[in-house]
């Protein structure tokens, strides 16, 4: 991806960001006044307990959760004021590889990557073929594109949907848990793709996970929730060193 | 377990011996119980000296009593628990009573839980209106733009719908034309009429239980697929990662299998006419002593064109009413598992309703 001239510094800036569920006397607020930025060309991690709200903040921004209040600035877009068909040009610069990957399973690994691509493109077949080929490649899933979601593992499940996340080269990429789930090995080997993906295409990496390994490696911007509030936000090698309780906690458990 | 009851009544020793476990702490609780009914002892001493092993559950009994009571008497341990017990017995963590209690929630009126329901059930179908005219126009518009649709998707659908539906619904409605015949002729028979079988079965096979049946088998066997395979999606989050993408579920996934239904069910109708007035036909020849020429003839005569054709626009209709109630059932999912349950129940039980109620309009509008 080359870089464009005159962009916002921020991929992501979020303020005052409310959100609850239910309604009445049934609310319960998820997300309470969250503000926060993410860097262009950033790997950020979005961390904290179980029930903090990172799924639900995640959601907010890439437009699967409606807010209360707050706003919430995409690649320099105000996500909240835009009507759903004004989203559709923003949403395919971002991409998002969702918890347990998310594949449709009508379709085949191949055929996961390529919807993007034959949705939103006019390429010609025999082009977006090698482009899956390349993406899928790129992930280490060489010769799987004729297999069904079904018949990969959990972790080659994972590197195809980030495959699919990465086949229009989005600018900014959302992961939820990469690394959920999955065995300590493979859980590094997403990791270096995500790096390797910051690195060389300058992509703007999102992380959500609670894996402490999982945030060292990545080694970069960190933002702590707890409660629906953001606890801490800086990088993780300084988190690591200060740490408030929370952080201590969460860096040293047990 | 043993509890020794001394013959004096003002105070007693209960002897816990051997197991206090989630097992045995039922039926101990129980004999302590009758030996205070059957003492009428007010306070109580419990040795715990026997004790061999004890379990969460025998924890929480035995901290229960001796703070608690049972049955108005007072229970106190009256020797330390044996040392391999108390270190456990130490170690259950016991939940402290909360001092703010929850305020119990008023339990709403009548009026509150109608007016409740009420708006629950206007948003849904306000949802459902959404729905159809955004599916609707979604339909007529991919006829032409066909970016929102992958290639390919209207066959596979086509055919699961279409073909796949060939053979049960063939049979079904055969053996139906068979009846319908038997039935008639059980009446009109009476009347020397028999050989108005034929016009009755006709007019009743293309008229009515030609679309209705195929409508109805479709609504079993596709709708409910439908939104099975939609709830499913959203189960697995592919409805979410879609939107991601930018990609508009209802495009790809609902526009194919409305394209499908508007074009299969329709063609099984006719197939379905025909397998009802073959049924009926065989059924008559063979049961009815009517000579397979004059019922054939008969059957000719009594078909009009526009029974074909009004039955036709019927099942156009319970086509579309079965793709939006299933597609719209598959996306209201909610839930786990049970939810897709749920929803592909929802989806049979709502289409039938749906196309029962517009048989019901198009009765009226062509035949009053």
């Amino acid at each position: 991806m080359t870089p464009k001239a005159e962009l916002p510094a921020h991929a992501v800036s979020v303020r005052d960001l409310q959100v609850a569920y239910g309604e009445g006397d049934d609310m319960r607020p998820v997300l309470d006044g969250v503000n926060f930025h993410v860097q262009r060309g950033d790997v950020t991690c979005m961390v904290g307990g179980s029930g903090c709200g990172k799924s639900t903040l995640l959601k907010s921004i890439i437009g699967l959760v409606t807010p209360r209040s707050g706003t919430i600035d995409l690649l320099g877009h105000d996500v909240l004021s835009m009507e759903p068909e004004e989203r559709e040009p923003l949403l395919r610069r971002v991409g998002v590889m969702f918890q347990y990957g998310a594949l449709l399973n009508s379709l085949t690994v191949g055929e996961n990557v390529a919807l993007p691509i034959q949705m939103h493109t006019n390429l010609e077949t025999s082009l977006i073929t090698e482009l899956v080929r390349t993406r899928l490649h790129l992930v280490g899933l060489d010769d799987t594109e004729n297999l069904m979601p079904t018949e990969l593992s959990g972790g080659m499940r994972k590197r195809a949907a980030l495959a699919r996340a990465m086949s229009l080269e989005p600018e900014i990429l959302f992961c939820d848990e990469p690394g959920a789930g999955l065995d300590p090995i493979t859980a590094a080997g997403i990791d270096q793709l995500l790096m390797s993906l910051n690195r060389n295409l300058g992509t703007t990496v999102v992380v959500v996970t609670h894996e402490l390994l999982s945030i060292e490696r990545l080694d970069g911007g960190l933002l702590m929730l707890d409660g629906g509030r953001v606890a801490y936000s800086g990088t993780a090698r300084e988190a690591r060193e200060a740490g408030g309780a929370g952080l201590r906690e969460f860096f040293h458990p047990g | 377990m043993s509890i020794n009851t001394p013959s004096h009544h003002s105070s007693a020793v209960f002897r816990l011996q051997g197991e206090l476990t989630v097992l045995t702490v039922s039926s101990i609780s129980a004999r302590l119980r009758q030996q205070v009914l059957e003492s009428g002892a007010r306070e109580l001493a419990i040795d715990p000296s026997g004790l061999t092993r004890l379990d969460t559950a025998g924890a929480v009994w035995l901290r229960q009593v001796t703070e608690s009571g049972i049955d108005g008497a007072r229970l106190r341990l009256d020797s330390p628990l044996p040392t391999a017990i108390s270190a456990f017995y130490e170690g259950v963590s016991f939940p402290v009573a909360s001092a703010a209690v929850p305020a119990e929630r008023p339990r709403a009126s009548f009026l509150e839980r109608f007016g409740d329901r009420a708006y629950i059930d206007v948003n849904a179908f306000l949802s459902f209106l959404h729905l159809v005219s955004d599916l609707t126009w979604a339909g007529i518009g991919e006829l032409w733009r066909r970016r929102g649709v992958r290639p390919g998707t209207f066959t596979e659908q086509a055919t699961r719908v279409g073909a796949d539906g060939v053979s049960i619904v063939a049979v079904i409605l055969f053996l139906i034309g068979g009846v319908s015949t038997l039935q008639a002729a059980a009446q009109l028979r009476q009347f020397g009429a028999n050989v108005l079988v034929a016009d009755l079965l006709a007019i009743g096979i293309t008229r009515e239980l030609g679309p209705l049946m195929t409508a109805i088998m479709v609504a079993g066997r596709s709708g409910s697929a439908f939104a099975a395979e939609i709830a499913t999606m959203k189960f697995t989050e592919e409805i979410d990662a879609l939107r991601t993408m930018a990609i508009d579920p209802l495009r790809l996934i609902a526009v194919p299998k409305l394209w499908a239904m508007l074009l299969t069910v329709p063609l099984l109708t006719v197939m379905a006419d025909f397998m009802g007035l073959l049924g009926g036909t065989v059924t008559g020849v063979v049961s009815l002593d009517i000579a397979p020429v004059t019922f054939v003839n008969r059957v000719t005569n009594a078909l009009l064109l526009k029974d074909i054709v009004t039955g036709l626009i019927k099942s156009i209709s319970f086509a579309w009413a079965i793709t939006m109630v299933s597609v719209y059932r598959g996306l209201q999912f909610r839930g786990g598992a049970a939810g897709v349950g749920d929803a592909t129940t929802a989806s049979v039980v709502s289409s039938i309703f749906a196309i029962i109620v517009l048989d019901l309009a198009w009765g009226l509008l062509f035949y009053l």
